[in-house]
């Protein structure tokens, strides 16, 4: 059940890195392991304080239910659970899953003989949602300076933060991560676009038209070398849109750890650093 | 961490690569290729030769003019004085007229004149690009898939600079040229339309931003895990299937119970991509035309708690829900 017609001989044991045969089994098409044990026991918790959260709150609304961190009195303090307490454990609860499932990734990647670079990456995720839970309200003092979990709850605690800061856009490290943002799915849209053009090219020119024939990764280059002057190609592209999908959440913990420990006034006013060098005069 | 694939280690030298023959009635393409160490590094070593044609020659014209427009109109603001052009490079703007000319096309130069040509100009260039990289592709006999994607954008591009300011009535509501100026429109737009937050478009563009973003990492990081096995062949590998193409789907079936194929994996992307900027479009086009006020919109549709209002304060109107507010 759940096979691909491939899949049994890839299905080795060994590549844990704890606990040896202990979990090392697949349930349908799923890998379990040791990691996806405590995957299980993280997720499973903290979506429930998350429905019982919920059940304390006001509302049963999808788009209004929210898990709010504790007040700014609590400081660094633990909170009771119906005052910002359930956050604290759903926060701990959180990172523990996400890591989990980083280090099973690793487990999946060992079996099957591949790179570590998708870990890797969501490693860069984690470090983005661990910077805006736990780092930047630890630097404040106050768990408080944490993000709501709720669907627009979290959209105004972006939005307040943000002017609290006057103009959050001219916060540099917030215009990289945009920037990087927009790239990624720039270069995401060509790259999809190519293959799928390659790979599906239509008709020929002539007439009467004939069913054209699938091309290699020769037209791609040639494709993009006519268009632009230049092609990545097949490997640098994969490189590429991961390097620039790392910076944009990389550059976005940072834009966020800035703002307050290391910068608390308006971001417009930040710039006048370059307004004010002497080499202008 | 030697077999991570992070960068080439040896750069293999063959014959610089001419490209696939064009059909008759194309130009010859312009300059010569050369290898660059440094792009060999992360990618293809070989830069160039492109094609140019008219369609390229064209637009990359009119994209000159619209910059140079635009940067002499930036150094007229500052006193033609190039120390304060450097200086004030992130402040200097290319404006839209103000509002009192509507829609008209006769506004003096220095009152926006010069934006109108400008953005003439830029609209040329992107159109006759778009031209282009449809001519290219079919050219080659390949799809035309990055035309249309290319076309997702331009229709935001189309919204924010045309269509909206022809709803709105005035060419004010156009996007000015500059660097902090663009933001600060973008602020601006959002305040006074009651936060684009709870504009639902607004929302499912985000969303689509940041699932490219998380697709590119999966993809990307997916195809580097497994280019041990020539993964990065994708073509050979969608046509006659490979160990990098099962080891790929495996890693995603055994992580979240589900995979896509090399083909499809690019369908995902494709869609993502192109759907950021067709839902942001339409967030764009609906704010200020269709609705006046997205937190006043979330709350008659459910989605928004109206804010409290402490019991000390007694009764107090909320000024957003009366007045030019509606």
């Amino acid at each position: 059940m759940a096979l691909l017609s491939f899949e049994r001989k890839y299905r080795v044991r060994g590549g844990t890195l704890i606990g040896g045969d202990l979990f090392d089994f697949w349930i349908g098409p799923f890998y379990l392991g040791f990691f996806g044990m405590t995957t299980i026991f993280f997720a499973t918790l903290g979506t429930a304080l998350i429905l019982y959260g919920a059940a304390l709150g006001p509302t049963w609304n999808i788009w209004r239910i929210s898990i709010d961190p504790p007040d700014l009195s609590y400081g660094l303090g633990l909170a009771p659970l119906a005052d910002g307490g359930l956050w604290q454990i759903i926060t701990v609860c959180a990172i523990g899953a996400f890591c989990s499932w980083a280090l099973r990734e690793v487990e999946i990647c060992r079996k099957l003989g591949i790179g570590y670079h998708v870990p890797f990456a969501f490693g860069v995720a984690i470090f983005a949602y661990v910077t805006l839970v736990v780092i930047r309200p630890f630097l404040l003092g106050a768990w408080g300076h944490g993000f709501p979990y709720g669907i627009f709850s979290h959209l105004d605690w972006v939005s307040n933060v943000g002017y609290q800061y006057l103009h959050f856009h001219y916060n540099p490290a917030h215009m990289l991560a945009v920037t990087f943002f927009f790239t990624t799915t720039l270069a995401l849209s060509l790259h999809g676009g190519l293959i799928l053009s390659a790979a599906n090219p239509g008709n020929t020119e002539e007439f009467p038209p004939k069913k054209a024939e699938v091309k290699v990764p020769e037209y791609e280059d040639t494709f993009f070398r006519d268009t632009i002057g230049y092609s990545i190609g097949t490997l640098g592209i994969h490189r590429l849109g991961l390097v620039l999908a790392l910076n944009a959440g990389f550059w976005s913990a940072v834009c966020i750890v800035l703002s307050g420990p290391f910068w608390n006034q308006g971001w417009p006013q930040w710039w006048s650093w370059w307004l004010d060098l002497p080499i202008w005069s | 961490m030697e077999y991570q694939n992070i960068f080439t280690q040896i750069q293999v030298r063959g014959p610089l690569e001419a490209g696939i023959p064009l059909p008759r009635g194309n130009d010859e393409r312009t300059g010569k290729p050369f290898f660059n160490w440094l792009a060999g590094w992360f990618g293809n070593a070989q830069i160039g030769p492109i094609y140019l044609g008219f369609l390229g020659t064209a637009s990359l014209l009119c994209g000159t003019v619209w910059f140079v427009i635009t940067g002499f109109n930036m150094l007229a603001s500052v006193g033609w004085d190039p120390i304060q052009f450097i200086r004030q490079l992130f402040w200097v703007a290319l404006e839209p007229p103000p509002a009192k000319y509507g829609l008209s096309p006769f506004v003096p130069l220095s009152e926006g004149g010069w934006y109108l040509i400008a953005s003439l100009f830029l609209l040329a260039s992107v159109l006759l690009w778009w031209v282009r990289v449809y001519t290219r592709a079919r050219q080659l006999e390949l799809g035309t898939h990055v035309a249309w994607a290319f076309a997702a954008a331009i229709w935001l591009f189309l919204v924010l600079g045309l269509f909206r300011p022809i709803l709105m009535g005035s060419w004010a509501e156009a996007v000015p040229y500059g660097i902090f100026p663009h933001l600060d429109w973008t602020a601006a737009l959002s305040i006074r339309y009651g936060n684009l937050y709870y504009n639902p478009f607004h929302c499912l563009s985000i969303v689509f931003l940041y699932g490219s973003v998380l697709l590119f990492a999966m993809h990307g990081a997916t195809i580097l895990a497994v280019t041990r096995y020539g993964g990065e062949r994708e073509l050979e590998q969608i046509t006659d299937r490979g160990t990098a193409s099962e080891r790929a789907a495996l890693f995603w079936r055994w992580t979240m119970g589900f995979n896509a194929t090399m083909e499809s994996v690019h369908r995902w992307a494709w869609w993502f991509a192109v759907l950021t900027p067709i839902t942001g479009g339409i967030g764009i086009l609906l704010t200020g035309t269709v609705v006046d006020n997205w937190y006043l919109w979330g709350i008659k549709h459910g989605i928004v708690a109206p804010t409290p209002i402490p019991e000390a304060w007694g009764t107090v109107v909320d000024p957003a829900l009366g007045g030019s507010g509606q």
